[in-house]
């Protein structure tokens, strides 16, 4: 090979590297480890966490995932290709994209959805950003109060460099303030307003006439749902929402710690031209086929690169194709059934915590799907350690005394019962 | 390739009352009882199908696909290396798993020191001080380290550096991340030999530029020589210089970002540490920072404290946060197993091996297609096209035609500074012998574009589908099955 | 008696009195290929002189439309947005906008049928 090259020694591949840049010693890594002390190390690290009965949700939940859905993910056709950029061989990738856009766009009412996008905090901020594009000179973007903190920092990130002034729209008893909104949007500057269903604290609000306020101000609407959940409440569609945008891993994946998920952006057909990232169409070859291609690319970053509103390039493809497996195999049958599970675990567990007379829904007869924030009469360190000790992760802390609980398809009633016998000793 | 008898779309396949799920009783009941107007009102049409369905589905459909897995995948700029199936497994690793991103740290330790076991491993191969595993992807790791310069920049009180100067080879995405990170983009040309002219640039260096972003080797697979230099100009006009990792795979084992004077970089963990590519991903794209610049890393970072163990920590002085979590710590996991496979001694040693290969094929190539820029690549090169350009075959044509040989198409059209560009990177993972073949099968192309023309020029021919109509595709834009059945009616 | 003027970024203007009606160059249209869609103003949204006022897209460019003048916009080529390949069969007859010119001194800064053939070349 060197002959071929016209080189003497591999050496003389990298005679254009100054001798100064050039590394004096090898990488201070360990050397090569067989297979098996891989796994070894990998099972040494694994044991050093603890495997917890999962009440924690805050945007991210522990549902159960049919077998199928992993297995067929691992499809090694699907796992190593890249960006469908040569639609000839890569049917398989633009086709489950199809499938997902259709799957999204009816879970969400909307009538157009992207490839996906990282997650659900980054999928709201580009939503943000898309509204901002869309009006042009205005550039003032109001998020309620009961939106996800975690959603809420990646939206001011993002808001912060790009030059888009954030504002917060009031909550009132952990719902947002309708008053507060009318007097912001009063403004006339206003180009998007966020919120959240259902929101932070679990609760589903009523967003009846939200739509028309906005668009009346010359805003689009936003809506941050976690998608599962949009099997069973309200839709941003059917809200009046222009914009759709949150995460999807409630659509069985697993946590793995904070991913890979799944972002997905879904928005009405008038605002499609405008949506970041990658969108697959369906058309036809010259063979009369009916095949996908990636579409409306034009949009993309690499030809208005500076003018650029997005920079999304390499999306979460794989996990699309998670979700759409996850929501063909359980039909809307299965999400309905997972939501009820979920439903009817939260609303015995709150019950029943609330009778311990330890605990007390923070924001009582507030209608919640499978997640509520609960204030406790004791100290929720102690509470955490001894859960904990005891093999449940009780939820998410959100303040000294109050903690989100999430109940999901994978809670026995024992596993709630033992939730509300740790309260008792309390 | 079934897709014969295997093309429709999941809802084709539905029939009412079919299913493919269980799932428990918690015998509290199934109903979701929310008053009637906070409930969804329009019924939900998902497909209805059982499992053997939905499986042969989705493994007919897979087919019409090409992986790594399928055949050699020279995708310049895209390091398509060889993803060893241990990594898989341990991606999915039942002590990881099921790990909700809010568990405290006392009870993820296992997961904490992963994390930050890599951090520590890509801060030694970059020649960083840290790295956050948070961004998502390549864009998002480019986007996330213009928001640390910014933030360093803005913590000095150094407000009116609003520029971001970027060669004209670069990828197209280091514009789009800066106009996203709020910043104006100044162009610097490049020389004939493919490297960026450093009297263009100096004049350009003033106190309003934020940072200068660079890929090195650039994207023409050329060593930027005079990166001493360059590095030396950034800085004394106060402004950071940025290394765009997507092309780091040749130095590995050679030189170091940091040693090179980069302050922020990215690395694209689909790349260089071979996680597979998912059709798009997900991917990673760890940011790693010299000394002096760790405070500005996006919340939360993982630390390690005095005793030894792991945690989290928030600073103030942060850019902020740009994911709602650590970003996607399962593809982290796989670049972990793939480092440790590796070890120090194939790591010291991928980095020649690709530029190994990419010369071999230039040089093999060269007489038959045209090298605008001679002498010694690194990982990847470019041809701008075919030697002989009397026939009208085109870049398109010959990269469709390598399809009909069971090849993935290099990267074409890009960089725009050839008409014809033609962008070969063959990574280390690929043994000789598919490389030779892969030759012969280029060589055959150029003979072919000669002789009969029109064979190249009508390529594909054995592919599952043929040419799509993209024009169609986007006039009238058909994005989902339901816009599809509308058009049909 | 109308005129027409050029701008170095593809755009022409017929001036009718205080009316411009503006498009993209036949040389454009040609370079961009099939055009599929074309990004429009509102009737009254203002444009600015070398500002962009919307976008068109074929399949595989697009391309800012920059506007020659500062003026209101009091028309729009609605069947571009469902035909957008008008642009491509008579760029001169399917315009984009008409405007109201509000400073007709800026058309001096624009080029002549000459000069615009000129840098085409």
């Amino acid at each position: 090979m060197l002959r071929r090259i016209g080189v003497k020694s591999l050496d003389e591949l990298y005679s254009d590297v100054p001798e100064s840049l050039k590394l004096k010693k090898p990488y201070n890594l360990p050397s090569s480890q067989s297979e098996k002390e891989i796994r070894d190390f990998f099972d040494a690290l694994g044991s050093q966490n603890r495997q917890l009965k999962c009440f924690a949700g805050a945007g991210h939940y522990d549902h159960y995932a049919p077998a199928v859905v992993g297995s067929l993910i691992s499809r090694s056709e699907f796992l190593t290709a890249y960006t469908p950029y040569q639609p000839e061989i890569s049917q398989g990738t633009l086709q489950y994209i199809f499938e997902y856009q259709t799957i999204m766009s009816r879970l969400t009412g909307l009538e157009v959805s992207n490839a996906s996008m990282y997650d659900g905090a980054t999928a709201t901020a580009e939503a943000m950003l898309m509204a901002v594009a869309h009006a042009r000179r205005r550039n003032r973007v109001l998020v309620s109060a009961t939106v996800n903190p975690a959603v809420r920092e990646v939206v001011d990130t993002y808001a912060r460099y790009h030059g888009v002034v954030v504002d917060t729209i009031e909550a009132v008893d952990g719902v947002t303030s309708r008053e507060d909104l009318d007097a912001k949007l009063a403004a006339g500057d206003v180009a998007g307003v966020i919120v959240a269903a259902p929101n932070y604290y679990g609760i589903v609000e009523d967003y009846s006439g939200w739509a028309d306020a906005c668009h009346a101000a010359k805003a689009l609407f936003i809506m941050n749902s976690v998608a599962i959940d949009l099997a069973s409440i309200k839709t941003p569609g059917e809200w009046g929402a222009d914009i759709a945008a949150g995460d999807a891993q409630s659509l069985g994946m697993p946590l793995s710690f904070g991913g890979p998920y799944l972002g997905y952006l879904c928005a009405t057909k008038a605002l499609m031209r405008k949506m970041p990232g990658r969108i697959v169409g369906a058309t036809t070859d010259d063979r009369g086929n009916r095949v996908f291609v990636l579409t409306l690319q034009a949009r993309e970053q690499h030809i208005r690169r500076e003018k650029a509103t997005s920079n999304i390039c390499s999306n979460q493809g794989l996990m699309a194709l998670y979700a759409t497996i996850y929501t063909s195999v359980m039909g809307t049958k299965g999400l309905e059934e997972v939501n009820g599970l979920g439903f009817s675990a939260a609303h015995y567990l709150a019950e029943a915590l609330t009778e311990t007379g330890k605990m007390r829904l923070k924001y009582p007869d507030k209608p919640f799907l499978n997640e509520m924030a609960m204030t406790a009469d004791f100290d929720l360190d102690v509470f955490f350690a001894k859960a904990m000790e005891n093999g449940i992760l009780p939820g998410v802390r959100i303040d000294k005394n109050t903690i989100l609980i999430a109940a999901t398809d994978m809670l026995t009633r024992d596993d709630l019962d033992s939730y509300v016998m740790l309260v008792k000793t309390m | 390739m079934n897709r014969e008898f295997y093309s429709k779309l999941i809802f084709e396949l539905s029939r009412p009352g079919r299913r493919g799920y269980s799932l428990p009783s918690n015998g509290l009941g199934t109903a979701v009882n929310l008053p009637d107007n906070l409930s969804r009102d329009t019924a939900l049409d998902l497909p209805q199908v059982d499992e053997p369905t939905v499986v042969r589905h989705y493994n007919n459909m897979s087919t019409n696909n090409f992986g790594v897995d399928t055949g050699f995948y020279p995708l310049g700029s895209c390091t398509m290396k060889y993803n060893p199936k241990i990594n898989e497994e341990m991606a999915s690793h039942r002590g990881f798993k099921s790990m909700h991103p809010a568990t405290p740290a006392v009870a993820s330790q296992g997961s904490l020191m992963l994390y930050y076991t890599l951090q520590w491993m890509l801060s030694e191969i970059g020649g960083m001080a840290e790295f956050t595993l948070n961004p998502f992807a390549g864009a998002h790791g480019e986007l996330t380290g213009l928001m640390v310069i910014r933030a360093y920049h803005n913590s000095r009180g150094d407000v009116k550096r609003t520029k971001v100067i970027v060669p004209d080879s670069a990828h197209g995405t280091n514009p789009a991340s800066a106009a996203v990170a709020g910043l104006e983009i100044v162009e610097v040309k490049s020389r004939p030999d493919g490297t960026v002219d450093v009297d263009d640039l100096r004049p350009l260096l003033d106190d309003t530029v934020a940072a200068v972003m660079m890929t090195n080797p650039n994207t023409l697979g050329i060593f930027e020589k005079n990166i001493p230099e360059i590095a030396s100009l950034v800085h004394d006009a106060g402004a950071l210089l940025y290394y765009d990792g997507a092309n780091l795979n040749p130095m590995l084992g050679v030189a170091r970002p940091g040693d090179m004077g980069f302050d922020v970089m990215h690395i694209n963990l689909h790349k260089t540490f071979s996680t597979p590519h998912g059709g798009g991903g997900p991917g990673s794209g760890p940011v790693g920072v010299r000394a002096g610049l760790e405070q500005f890393l996006p919340n939360p970072r993982v630390v390690r404290r005095p005793d030894g163990s792991f945690d989290l920590v928030s600073s103030p002085d942060a850019l902020g946060r740009v994911s709602a979590t650590l970003g996607n710590f399962a593809v982290a996991a796989r670049a972990l197993s793939y480092i440790l496979s590796l070890g120090q001694e194939g790591t010291m040693m991928a980095g020649t091996l690709a530029t190994l290969n990419a010369n071999y094929i230039k040089e093999s190539l060269k007489d038959v297609y045209k090298l605008p820029i001679e002498g010694v690549c690194k990982h990847e090169f470019v041809f701008d096209g075919l030697a002989d350009k009397s026939t009208g075959v085109t870049t398109l044509n010959v990269a469709k035609r390598l399809l009909d040989h069971g090849y993935h198409a290099p990267t074409i059209y890009f960089p725009l500074l050839f008409h014809e560009s033609l962008m070969i990177e063959p990574t280390e993972t690929e043994s000789l012998d598919t490389i030779d073949e892969f030759i012969a099968v280029m060589r055959d192309i150029a003979r072919e574009a000669s002789e009969t023309p029109d064979v190249v020029k009508t390529a594909p021919h054995n592919t599952p589908i043929g040419h799509p109509d993209d024009t169609e595709a986007a006039l009238h834009p058909v994005t989902t099955f339901d816009q599809l059945s509308t058009t049909k009616d | 008696m109308s005129q027409i003027y050029y701008a170095p970024t593809h755009e022409y203007i017929v001036v009718d009195g205080n009316v411009g009606t503006i498009g993209i160059t036949d040389y454009a249209q040609h370079a961009l290929g099939n055009v599929v869609y074309v990004d429009m103003p509102e009737v009254d949204d203002e444009v600015e002189a070398g500002q962009d006022f919307g976008a068109i897209e074929s399949v595989k460019a697009a391309s800012d439309l920059i506007s020659p003048v500062t003026g209101t916009v009091i028309e729009v080529n609605d069947a571009l947005a469902d035909n957008p390949r008008l642009v491509n069969q008579d760029p001169m007859a399917n315009w984009i906008i008409k405007v109201e010119i509000a400073d007709p001194t800026e058309l001096d800064n624009l080029l002549d049928e000459e000069a615009y053939k000129a840098i085409c070349k």
